[in-house]
């Protein structure tokens, strides 16, 4: 069977909305930062599957997804981070209890 | 390789030197001179700041990925002024005892930061605009959640950091959808592979990019986050949050509008702007009326602010981009008074909300004058230079000529009188209104002197010194400016 472009681009749009409805409708900062992890992850397959169908004389979209997957991991390191302060602060990691400051 | 290329960017190779020296003397020198650090950061910026206005060839390095030229260059000057400014001011609270086993990490993390900001304006290559965007808006993150005891602190970083990293996630899909459509990611070679011919993917694709940049400047739809990160982060970050960090963005987003998607989506782009602008400018006024904390006041003055600076990138010609880099300069200098004077008084007394700030005068006659006097440039008082920054951006965007901008320019001017309101509760309570508990006199640090010193002739001086605009537009006016100019009114 031939796999063509579009087969790779809808999983991976499904991925980034599965991460756009984990985004909202999470409570644990954790679940949060996975669906996060899922919009990243997507946007990477959509550079390579562009990269290979479509452009496959050079190597820009390859060389972006190195660069995105390395952002992302910071992104996460530091995000991580700040939910255990935020758990050492608080001892909860459930976005209803840190409310604090509202309008 | 061809390494005198590196030569191309002698400010950013300056602030790695800046950068370098303060981690040596944080690692390397004796735990007893560590007070010093902060004097020692902010006397090495100072000096890089004077070293910065030396004049820089103009061109592009690195295959067309980074350029530099007379307003990259203004740009970064002006985002050194500020940052200059908000490290003078930071001395006296990293020197407390609180900070102390933080207090380089503090400086290291602020010039990455810039660093990042400098990338974002000076590439050409949208991989080199996202790893600045990150780097810029990563430390911040962290530099957010820097008070450690302080709970508020950390519920902001939470916020801060989860909405940033998703804002960047939509803008890359954005992104995506451009190299999927085009096949590269210079600036250059999009905007010539997507002229004359429409597509609707490519309009998709150009939404997603406003709205992961818009998070970053807080327009309206995007701006949640804006207020509680204002009110958590230390008031120092606040500061350089709502000023250095927007400027930059508001200057990166002007140049991929009009550079990549100026020549056949002019039209697409300007609508979606002229929606933001408007529903930022009239909500970031009404919700900043019933503000009380005035870090919270401030972040939505701020969010209305970012509206009028789009009113220059709306415009997208030579007046636009140079009244857009005025008005950054003189807002700079507005807020950071204002951060300045709110910085003090929390720092002596913890105090941040409106009716503590009743009597002022009485006990603090200076901190009041130069908080009238940020006041009055921030809502655009005439003798002041925020009258004069409102007034270019409006002519700027008049400079069009089309009814549709003069109507936005209309709302725009409405808005400027409603701010008023709040931005003169501000002074009412510190020189008409009586309280029991007045906030007592107090001396404060010299530091802190000296960089409110400087905003207030800032504010005073700039719209007087009719050079400083002349410079600039002379600036975005040059040949070299007008060949990016010249595709949007193709």
């Amino acid at each position: 069977m031939d796999l063509n472009l579009i087969m790779y681009l809808i999983p991976s749009l499904i991925m980034f909305g599965c991460g756009v409805y984990g985004f909202i409708t999470r409570k644990n900062m954790i679940a949060i930062l996975i669906s996060l992890e899922l919009m990243l992850n997507s946007v990477d397959i959509n550079f390579v599957v562009f990269n290979r169908y479509l452009f496959p004389a050079q190597q820009e979209g390859m060389f972006f997804t190195l660069f995105a997957i390395a952002i992302a991991a910071a992104e996460t390191a530091v995000a991580i981070a700040i939910i255990i302060n935020v758990y050492r602060a608080a001892k909860n990691v459930d976005i209803n209890q840190i409310t604090k400051m509202k309008f | 390789m061809d390494y005198s290329q590196f030569l191309m960017m002698p400010q950013e190779i300056g602030l790695l030197v800046v950068f370098l020296l303060v981690f040596l003397y944080d690692t390397f020198m004796p735990s007893k001179s560590h007070k010093g650090l902060p004097l020692f950061a902010t006397i090495v910026f100072g000096l890089f700041t004077i070293y910065s206005f030396l004049p820089v060839p103009d061109g592009s390095a690195f295959g067309d990925m980074f350029e530099s030229n007379k307003a990259t260059w203004a740009m970064k000057n002006i985002l050194n002024i500020g940052m200059f400014i908000v490290l003078l001011q930071s001395i006296k609270w990293t020197n407390s005892d609180f900070v102390a086993i933080r207090r380089g990490e503090f400086f290291e993390l602020m010039l990455l930061t810039l660093f990042g900001m400098y990338l974002m304006i000076s590439g050409r290559h949208f991989l080199v605009f996202v790893i600045g965007l990150e780097t810029a808006s990563l430390p911040l993150a962290t530099l957010v959640a820097f008070e450690k005891k302080y709970y508020e602190s950390h519920e902001a970083a939470a916020k801060y950091v989860l909405t940033a990293v998703f804002s960047s996630a939509i803008m890359l899909l954005g992104l995506s959808f451009v190299y999927g459509i085009t096949g590269t990611l210079y600036f250059n070679e999009i905007a010539s592979s997507v002229q004359g011919n429409k597509s609707l993917l490519l309009i998709v694709a150009l939404a997603f990019l406003i709205s992961g940049v818009g998070y970053k400047l807080s327009f309206v739809p995007f701006h949640l986050w804006t207020a509680d990160v204002y009110q958590g982060a230390p008031t120092m970050v606040t500061s350089y949050l709502s000023v250095i960090s927007k400027g930059s963005a508001a200057f990166a987003f002007f140049v991929i509008l009009v550079q990549v998607f100026g020549a056949a989506y002019a039209p697409v782009w300007e609508w979606m702007l002229y929606a933001v602008i408007v529903i930022t400018i009239t909500v970031g006024n009404l919700f900043a009326i019933r503000q009380r904390n005035l870090k919270r006041f401030l972040a939505f003055s701020s969010i209305s602010q970012a509206g009028y600076i789009m009113l220059g990138v709306i415009a997208a010609n030579a007046e636009g981009m140079a009244s857009m880099m005025y008005y950054i300069l003189v807002y700079i200098f507005s807020n950071l008074a204002a951060f300045g004077v709110i910085a003090v008084i929390e720092r002596k007394t913890g105090k941040v909300t409106t009716d503590d700030y009743n009597g002022l005068f009485k006990t603090n006659p200076w901190l009041a004058f130069v908080m009238m006097l940020a006041m009055f440039s921030l809502g655009g008082i005439p003798p002041f230079a925020g009258f004069f920054s409102k007034f270019f951006i409006f002519m700027g965007a008049c400079s069009t000529g089309s009814v549709a901008i003069y109507v936005l320019v209309f709302i725009a001017l409405v808005n400027t009188i409603i701010s008023l309101y709040y931005y003169l509760l501000v002074v009412k309570a510190m020189f008409i209104r009586q309280d029991e508990c007045v906030i007592p006199a107090f001396k404060s640090h010299w530091s802190e002197k000296a960089g409110l010193w400087i905003c207030s002739l800032g504010i005073i001086l700039i719209g007087i010194v009719s050079c400083i605009y002349t410079g600039i537009s002379n600036i975005t006016n040059s040949d070299a400016m007008s060949t990016m100019f010249s595709m949007i009114q193709q």
